[in-house]
């Protein structure tokens, strides 16, 4: 009887959590309910994953409304890997967030963090779960307003300017959504996607239908932060506290980018958004651009969680390149990607957390010589940075391999060049911090710090070496990823 | 503004009258228009006149920071409630059917104690966010 | 049809760029957070316009009536309202905030003060 119950669990566990923790006094307490919350949604998520690989489709009907009527939840291959991701990277950053949030936010408002982020989590998870246009926009906003609130948090007053800007262009984005939802409501009068998908291949020439799709492409593009649209990554990334920037840049943009693949394919079909919208174009030539502007950018800043940031503008490029090719291949490399870049940027966000704990800083010239003095934490953030780069044996290689054989599939060679141009800039960002790190001696009057707490080094090398995993053993991640691909090409 | 006598009469008679067309619009949202959210709005539209009108450190005395809080939270419990245990019954999240052997007497009572929840809770995050807002002034 | 007949997607259109434009256009952050509450305000209008059925009566069930106007709109929006609401809210919580850290809600001075650090 449970197992049927599973895909309603999965939201609403952390849902009912969230006001449970907001009575809890003790920021202790609310730690533990919420890491305890997010396991079984592990749990959940990896059940939901082994029955969609062996059905198909599992089908929830919300309140015992059948599906064009009330909302369903709809789990495929496709989002229970996406599931997976959130509840598994949320599980490991609440795993560091214990002693990391406790130096950056104040006692007394630690039970109002975790219940934000229990919020956040319930919002990601069902975006990634649900089956209904309009209930993806309900769950977008409660995520992004959790977020607003965890990036807020942050130990500077500049993190109150970035959740700020983050709002403004947020709600934003969140809006053209909400457009878009009401225009497609206008034109099909249904929000169930699985209905809109077989009501729109009839009305390909609706012009309502095609600005429908504009306003969800860029609506989304302002979510998942799409080159030109990623102004408020990276200041969000940079002020955040440590957990949160992990959390966030592990897992928001990623649900983003399920949801954008999950219109495009499903709902409106390759056949409308490749043939009838130019959109081929329009994600090569940003793809192209994020990759190469991010990762240009991110060699020059002086702050490492805002190279980071930058970073993570240029892997949405890669996304973007994978999802352009509009075939089977490119999208396993999307998704396969979504896996593996949230295990290096999870990683190398709590390793970068690991030297904010013991430094109080990020600044890339105030971490000289902390190779010596912190070998365990800058050993992590090392191998996170060979798997951002791609070097075999770790998690990334898969990714760009898997990449730069679908880009080949279609014969466009000179998207190669690109990502290789882009590894190797990579390879210039992550030197410049292993030069500081080994290369240079610790600073006068900054020579008392030690290595990070066995607490925090333990979660941040559990992703660490998740990389290490994924880049030997690919049964999850690939294989995975290959049959979400076709489900959502071939269904 | 509390030095004002006609403002503090007007009001202390205003309230309860206020309060009572909360509550109806809330039991009554069944049969006719109204609702928790409508509900909830008015119910927290007499406190916050009460706050303006005797300051809010007043209204800070009759409703306390930490019971908003508790009451927030309770509401959505309320709500969350109701669907877990339809779920513990054997049916969907929110099927008010299973609530009572008649599926009509199973959604009356499942409609009623969602919109309940949901007017507790938006007449408590009303509140605060007015007391947050104006209360702001006052604290070192 | 002519292009007045469909004057509710003008007033839609006309107060979405109002909306945008002084949120792009303003230096002030309680300014851009108001261009936001507008832009968000169109966007209702838009799905509770596309809700009414010509001669349709309030949709509540009465005898005598057969047409009724589409209540779904209004319900997806009252979600809207809501969440609207909320942004609204922790928009100016997070002004208040940035008041007291900066002693200045103006955008421009925001970015001298932290240029200078």
């Amino acid at each position: 009887m449970i197992l049927n119950q599973l895909p309603a669990l999965q939201v609403t566990l952390p849902l009912i959590a969230a006001p449970l923790c907001l009575l809890l006094r003790s920021g202790r307490a609310a730690w533990l309910l919420c890491v305890t919350v997010s396991t079984i949604a592990l749990g959940i998520a990896l059940l939901l994953l082994d029955e969609a690989l062996e059905k198909g489709l599992i089908v929830y009907d919300f309140g015992g409304w059948a599906a064009p009527w009330g909302i369903e939840y709809r789990v495929d291959v496709v989002n229970a890997f996406v599931l997976m991701i959130v509840s598994g990277i949320s599980t490991s950053v609440l795993l560091f967030a214990r002693i990391s949030a406790a130096s950056e936010i104040d006692d007394d408002r630690q039970s109002l963090f975790y219940t934000a982020w229990l919020l956040c989590l319930t919002g990601l998870l069902g975006m990634a779960i649900t089956g209904d246009a309009f209930n993806l926009f309900v769950f977008l906003e409660i995520s992004s307003l959790s977020s607003y609130v965890l990036i807020a948090m942050g130990p500077d007053r500049r993190a109150l300017t970035a959740s700020y800007q983050y709002l403004i262009m947020g709600t934003i984005g969140a809006t053209f959504i909400l457009i878009a939802v009401g225009l497609l409501y206008l034109v099909t009068g249904t929000l169930n996607m699985a209905d809109l998908a077989g009501r729109i291949p009839d009305l390909a020439d609706n012009r309502t239908l095609r600005a429908a799709f504009a306003f969800l492409t860029v609506g989304m593009g302002l979510k998942l932060a799409l080159f030109p649209l990623h102004l408020w990554l990276p200041n969000a990334y940079t002020y955040a506290p440590s957990a949160v920037t992990a959390f966030l840049a592990a897992t928001a943009t990623k649900v983003a980018v399920y949801a954008l693949a999950r219109f495009m394919f499903s709902v409106f079909g390759t056949a409308f958004a490749f043939d009838s919208m130019p959109l081929q174009l329009i994600l090569v030539v940003l793809g192209t651009a994020a990759v190469l502007s991010g990762s240009t950018i991110a060699i020059f800043q002086h702050n490492v969680k805002r190279m980071l940031a930058y970073s993570s503008v240029a892997q949405i490029g890669y996304l973007m390149l994978g999802l352009s090719l509009a075939t089977a291949a490119g999208l396993t490399a999307t998704l396969v990607h979504l896996f593996n870049h949230a295990l290096m940027k999870g990683g190398l966000f709590l390793a970068v957390g690991c030297m904010a704990y013991r430094l109080g800083t990020t600044r890339l010239a105030d971490l000289a010589g902390i190779g010596f003095r912190m070998p365990w934490t800058t050993a992590a953030f090392v191998i996170g940075g060979l798997s951002l780069i791609g070097l075999p044996l770790t998690a990334g290689f898969i990714s760009k391999w898997v990449l730069v054989q679908a880009v080949l599939e279609n014969g466009w060679w000179p998207l190669v060049v690109v990502i290789v141009v882009g590894a190797l800039l990579a390879v210039i960002y992550i030197w410049r911090i292993v030069e500081t790190a080994y290369f240079r001696t610790v600073s006068e009057g900054r020579d008392d710090f030690v290595e990070a707490p066995l607490a925090l080094l333990l979660p941040t090398w559990l992703l660490i070496g998740a990389n290490i995993y994924f880049g030997i053993h690919t049964d999850l991640s690939l294989n995975v990823a290959r049959l979400a691909a076709d489900f959502l090409t071939g269904g | 503004m509390r030095d004002n006598p006609v403002l503090r009469v007007v009001t202390k008679i205003a309230i309860p009258l206020i309060l009572l067309f909360a509550l109806y619009v809330q039991f009554h949202g069944d049969y006719g228009p109204g609702g928790g959210f409508q509900a909830g709005v008015i119910f927290a539209a007499a406190f916050i006149l009460y706050a303006l009108v005797f300051g809010t450190r007043a209204a800070r005395t009759v409703v306390p920071p930490a019971v908003l809080r508790t009451v927030t939270a309770l509401g959505l419990i309320l709500f969350a409630g109701v669907g877990t245990v339809s779920q513990l019954l054997g049916s969907q999240f929110l099927d008010y059917d299973a609530l009572a052997d008649n599926p009509l007497h199973g959604q009356h009572i499942g409609i009623f104690l969602v919109e309940l929840g949901v007017g507790i809770t938006v007449a408590a995050v009303m509140i605060t966010l007015f007391l947050a807002f104006a209360g702001r002034q006052d604290e070192p | 049809m002519n292009a007045l007949g469909l004057y509710n997607y003008w007033i839609v259109i006309f107060l979405m760029m109002t909306g945008f434009y002084v949120v792009i256009a303003s230096g002030n952050l309680v300014k851009k957070i108001i261009g936001l509450n507008l832009f968000q305000a169109s966007v209702f209008i838009l799905y509770i316009s596309a809700g009414k059925v010509s001669g349709g009566s309030a949709p509540i069930l009465r005898e005598g009536i057969e047409s009724y106007s589409n209540p779904l709109p209004h319900v997806l929006i009252l979600t809207a309202i809501v969440v609207g609401v909320a942004t609204t809210a922790l928009g100016l919580a997070l002004v208040v905030r940035i008041r007291e850290a900066y002693g200045t809600a103006e955008e421009d001075e925001i970015h001298r003060q932290d240029e200078s650090l």
